[in-house]
């Protein structure tokens, strides 16, 4: 399966009666998305009213709480379009070409519960931490209609698919401009792959996918991942949005959509593809909450890892403590197949960083990549002007009582930042 | 899957006791999230199987003060891999700085609504079907 991506830089986003991209900026009119997100029933039936504003790097902006970021993508070539099975129909996508805005997202933010979601801050010691200080920001700020209350799953639902239609006709609008760059990624047949590459040892890439409940779920082509077996997909199928992010839980390590979008580990395989390793496929694996479905889910990554033959995996998880669990399981039971393995987590190693990391171990994961400790202590200064609500602040994961100062700066763990020790490695936090 | 005639849910939840179908054994009691873990522990190590994951859930566990987790009505033979879950779990929420903080009563419902949802996913219960029962 081949896919092309075609990059078309943005460099500026501007509110504007027209719709267009040119000359590496986006003109976007607000009014124009809205009516494109109210087409969907259940946004209709669960958000009262959308804010939008634009956040650019250096800007003395934060954003908060952010629920999802989004890449805005379109399919101009070859099957099915983008977010399959949630947006467009559930033709498999990862072939044929796609254009990607690159240098801006969309982020949807908002309250949907009284806790736990994160901080994007264009400037200062905060946009240090987070990729998304690095983009031009489209920001969609909902408001839920009166009883709410009592139908968060609903509401969640509404507006992640609120964001996800804001990115797709944001998207649309790079159909027709010819990209600034290309790039080809190739995933070959187990054969082909193996009579190509005889002397390359064989890697697979299994991503473990959050999947526990509300605020914590993961689809993959609009399949809940907690309902599915562990299975096997197309590096390039991500690309198109094949896996979205429906997790606002714990900002630092919670995977955005952006992040499944622009997958820092598939990269780097497809990087090392054909010169020092076979990037066989990816491996996806879910976080479920029931001891048996771990069981069922590692004994299933490990059953895969052996049937493709494979020499090495990189294991990369989602998430604080019961994914722990998951992650040493597959580690484990890959290990025993004869299969080495690295994995990617984050850490909760207490403020002062000397505590055991992860809630779970074993000898046989001895080889760890690690996107930093959630519990590092930083303070945010006072933002000019903020994008969305602070309110929310002295009560969001890593924050305490007296978080939000009274001159609006904040004390709090880096855990609160958005993206801040990714556990897919795509963070700022790096010893490269 | 077990049936759910073997399960007994230890909890201090009470939404989890408004909104779960009322055939579910529930062992509910108004204490800590900590003392809960020290609950299910002990109930492991008498021979007690451990459904569910003890850490569910991203919200920590210095933030949310509810826990519900699924354990065998009856003892059966204590799971080694159960028992050093648990133990585990609760090494990992010592080392988390205590909260004094003190929510509105709508963060509180929202912690509520977050461990009844991950325990109703765990156990295949439709979630929002028991909250459209409550009494509102």
């Amino acid at each position: 399966m081949k896919l092309e991506l075609g990059y078309i830089q943005i460099n500026d986003i501007q509110f504007s009666k027209e719709c267009k991209v040119e000359n590496g900026t986006l003109y976007v009119d607000p009014d124009a998305v809205k009516a494109f997100m109210y087409e969907d029933d259940d946004v209709k039936d669960w958000v009262k009213s959308f804010k939008f504003d634009i956040a650019k790097p250096g800007e003395n902006v934060r954003i908060t709480p952010v629920k999802d970021v989004i890449e805005p993508r379109v399919k101009v070539e070859g099957p099915g379009g983008v977010f399959p099975g949630v947006i467009s129909k559930v033709d498999t996508v990862g072939s044929g070409k796609t254009h990607v805005l690159r240098g801006m997202a969309v982020v949807t933010a908002g309250k949907i519960v009284g806790f736990q979601e994160g901080i994007i801050d264009m400037t200062g010691p905060g946009a240090a931490y987070t990729p998304f200080s690095k983009l031009n920001n489209f920001v969609v700020v909902a408001e839920p209609k009166e009883g709410y209350e009592n139908h968060k799953h609903e509401y969640e639902h509404a507006v992640r698919i609120a964001g996800l239609r804001a990115a797709t006709f944001i998207g649309e609008l790079g159909r027709a401009v010819a990209p600034d760059e290309t790039a080809e990624f190739e995933t070959l047949g187990i054969r082909e792959g193996l009579e190509k590459y005889p002397n390359l040892p064989r890697v697979a890439y299994v991503h473990m996918l959050q999947s526990q409940g509300l605020l914590h779920d993961t689809y993959v082509y609009g399949v809940d991942a907690k309902r599915s077996l562990t299975t096997i997909i197309n590096p390039t199928e991500t690309m198109d949005g094949a896996i979205l992010s429906g997790n606002c839980v714990s900002a630092c390590d919670k995977n955005t959509t952006y992040h499944h979008q622009n997958n820092p580990v598939v990269a780097e395989l497809f990087a090392a593809h054909g010169k020092t390793l076979n990037y066989v496929c990816n491996i996806i694996t879910n976080e479920n909450v029931y001891l048996a479905d771990k069981q069922r889910s590692s004994d299933w990554t490990a059953k895969l890892c052996r049937l493709l033959d494979l020499d090495g995996a990189i294991v990369s998880q989602e998430g604080f403590g019961n994914p722990d669990t998951d992650l040493i399981m597959n580690t484990k039971k890959i290990e025993q197949q004869g299969v080495k393995t690295t994995i990617i987590t984050d850490e909760y190693a207490g403020q002062d960083g000397k505590s055991q990391s992860l809630a779970d171990a074993d000898p046989l994961a001895d080889a760890v990549v690690t996107g930093g400790n959630a519990n590092e202590v930083i303070v945010l200064p006072k933002m000019d002007k903020v994008i969305g609500m602070l309110d929310y602040v002295d009560v969001i994961a890593g924050g305490h009582a007296g978080s939000l100062r009274e001159d609006g700066s904040i004390e709090a763990e880096i855990q609160i930042i958005t993206g801040a020790t990714n556990e897919m490695g795509f963070n700022c936090m790096s010893a490269r | 899957m077990e049936s759910k005639k073997h399960y007994l849910i230890v909890t201090n939840n009470p939404l989890v006791v408004e909104c779960l179908p009322k055939d579910y054994a529930l062992d509910y009691e108004e204490i800590s999230y900590r003392e809960v873990l020290v609950k299910v522990r002990d109930l492991v190590y008498s021979g007690h199987r451990m459904y569910t994951h003890p850490l569910s859930g991203s919200v920590k566990p210095n933030e949310t003060p509810y826990k519900s987790i699924v354990v065998s009505r009856e003892p059966k033979a204590m799971d080694l891999s159960e028992a050093e879950i648990i133990s585990n779990s609760i090494q990992t929420y010592d080392k988390f700085v205590p909260c004094s903080r003190v929510f509105t009563p709508q963060v509180y419902k929202d912690f509520q609504l977050i461990d009844y949802t991950l325990l109703c996913g765990a156990l295949d219960v439709d979630a929002v079907a028991g909250l459209s029962n409550r009494k509102i």
